[in-house]
């Protein structure tokens, strides 16, 4: 048997150097706690613990704890911060309030996603979570880009924990009293023994949770407190994927690179009305008129017919066997026990319910464009708040 | 009967002529939750080295070899039916296809259960 012919995306595969991973401050905690290590983004990382379908599972009836330590905290402090920072981003950052939160994308001068993020307003500054992969790049993007006046700083030492799951909010909230008041993409500071908390009501899952910026030296304490609740697991990567496909929601460097806009990405969300109008950020004549005339490909989620995963790699094809897409993303969905899938159509083809072949390996399926998440999202959206 | 061992981590069992083939504990190990097996139809030849089967996880997908050159007698209809019996009993009922062996001899260059343990540790 050949292990790994298509491997997990970006777990252990051909893209990955092996050689000098970095380990995440609660290495030995995983260790300890049976995680599987593989390299991701530059680090040792658990892809599971006790199998990925139980862990996938436990999120979406539970609470799950995933560690995301390798992704990038970077805050950024200056006058105007706000203003600066929308000539990279596309979002509507002067109109973020304060504790608010807003997912959005770094840009490149032609419109290309060099990395997605989410960005906060924190009082005079402003604090940017990027992915693991990604952050060195993303770090001199900044640089480069923005205003000597913007001062940037990489918390290096600050670890990231994501709880995601219904029942993450009581777990939490046990722990840490208040945090059950913040709706889904509001943030504070909080206290627990002592130790400063910033978090948010965010995740990738689909599902309710949190995202809990803590210092690497008390990370251990607080993932040992909150596990020690029966309603929390440790979670692995590979269900932090697949959890992320059923909610479809796409992945940097598989469902989104330089060569997609936010718009073929069906992101367009995250394009701030104000924005649309005035432009001003980078790649909005190419965006703006992708928002007029439609872009030529689209970011569409596809059901997959049968048993068998269709996985990253694989062609999406018309009525008549002419190459119309790919597949970015694909493979099992535990929640549905079914295989799903994501990738890039021609736009006429991106319609919910158009019936599309896929090949793999010489290979056909039937697929059809799902009009929604796979999973719905549950997120904690109050009456009447702001987004 | 006699049980034998590939380095690509399946397993063969002998009775007279039919070898069955399947894969070991340690790989369903590795490739963690099964979700869909793909076996090889009665009747379709087989080289030694050949892909004859397919099994994919969460996340991974694999291909399986034949050990032993030899004539397809039934693949299991069990396992793609209910993939995750690879994983709950892979040298069991987990098993892929049965063959009709084409050359016993082929048999001498494959490991015994011990030496398939021992070699597993090492890995």
């Amino acid at each position: 048997m050949a292990f790994a012919r298509a491997g997990f995306e970006g777990i252990g595969g051909l893209d990955e150097n092996n050689d000098n991973l970095a380990k995440l401050p609660l290495d030995g905690w995983h260790r300890a706690r049976g995680g599987r290590m593989v390299p991701f983004a530059g680090y040792e990382m658990p892809v599971q613990y006790e199998g990925i379908m139980a862990e996938h599972l436990w999120t979406r009836d539970n609470a799950g704890l995933f560690d995301v330590s390798h992704m990038g905290q970077l805050l950024f402090h200056g006058i105007d911060v706000d203003k600066a920072l929308e000539t990279l981003l596309p979002g509507d950052m002067l109109a973020l309030k304060d504790g608010r939160l807003r997912y959005s994308m770094l840009l490149s001068p032609d419109g290309g996603i060099i990395d997605d993020l989410m960005a906060t307003r924190r009082g005079d500054h402003f604090y940017l979570v990027v992915n693991g992969a990604t952050k060195q790049g993303d770090i001199a993007e900044f640089q480069n880009r923005l205003p000597r006046t913007i001062a940037m700083d990489h918390m290096k030492e600050q670890a990231l924990l994501a709880l995601q799951g219904p029942k993450a909010a009581e777990a939490l909230d046990a722990l840490v009293p208040g945090v059950g008041e913040l709706s889904f993409m509001q943030a504070a500071l909080f206290h627990w023994d002592g130790k400063p908390l910033w978090i948010s009501r965010s995740g990738y899952t689909g599902e309710d949770g949190f995202e809990i910026s803590v210092a690497g030296r008390d990370v251990e304490a607080l993932a040992d407190a909150l596990t020690a609740d029966e309603r929390v697991k440790p979670i692995g990567l590979g269900a932090r994927d697949s959890l992320r496909l059923e909610a479809g929601l796409p992945l940097y460097g598989h469902d989104l690179d330089r060569s997609t806009t936010p718009v073929m990405a069906d992101l367009t969300f995250a394009i701030g009305k104000r924005r649309r109008v005035e432009g001003g950020f980078a790649g909005s004549l190419r965006i703006m008129a992708e928002l007029d005339n439609g872009p030529a490909q689209k970011r569409v989620r596809l059901l997959v017919d049968g048993r068998q995963p269709v996985r990253e790699g694989a062609l999406v094809l018309d009525g008549e066997g002419n190459e119309v897409g790919r597949i970015t993303s694909g493979g099992h969905s535990p929640s549905l026990g079914r295989p799903i899938a994501m990738g890039y159509v021609a736009t006429p083809l991106a319609e919910a319910g158009t019936a599309l072949t896929l090949e793999q390996r010489g290979k056909l399926f039937q697929a059809e464009v799902a009009p929604m998440p796979f999973v719905p999202h549950r997120y904690h959206r109050k009456q009447g708040a702001a987004a | 009967m006699s049980l034998y061992f590939t380095k690509e981590h399946e397993w063969v069992r002998v009775d007279g002529d039919v070898a069955t083939v399947g894969i070991s504990n340690h790989a369903q190990e590795a490739l963690g939750d099964i979700v869909f097996a793909e076996v090889p139809e009665a009747g379709r030849n087989l080289s030694k080295g050949d892909d004859a089967a397919v099994v994919e996880s969460v996340k991974a997908a694999s291909d399986v070899y034949s050990p032993v050159a030899g004539e397809v007698i039934e693949g299991n209809s069990a396992i793609a039916d209910d993939p995750s019996l690879i994983n709950r009993d892979p040298e069991g009922e987990g098993w892929f296809f049965k063959l009709k062996l084409a050359d016993t001899s082929e048999l001498a260059g494959l490991m015994d259960e011990a030496a398939y343990r021992d070699w597993v540790q090492t890995l």
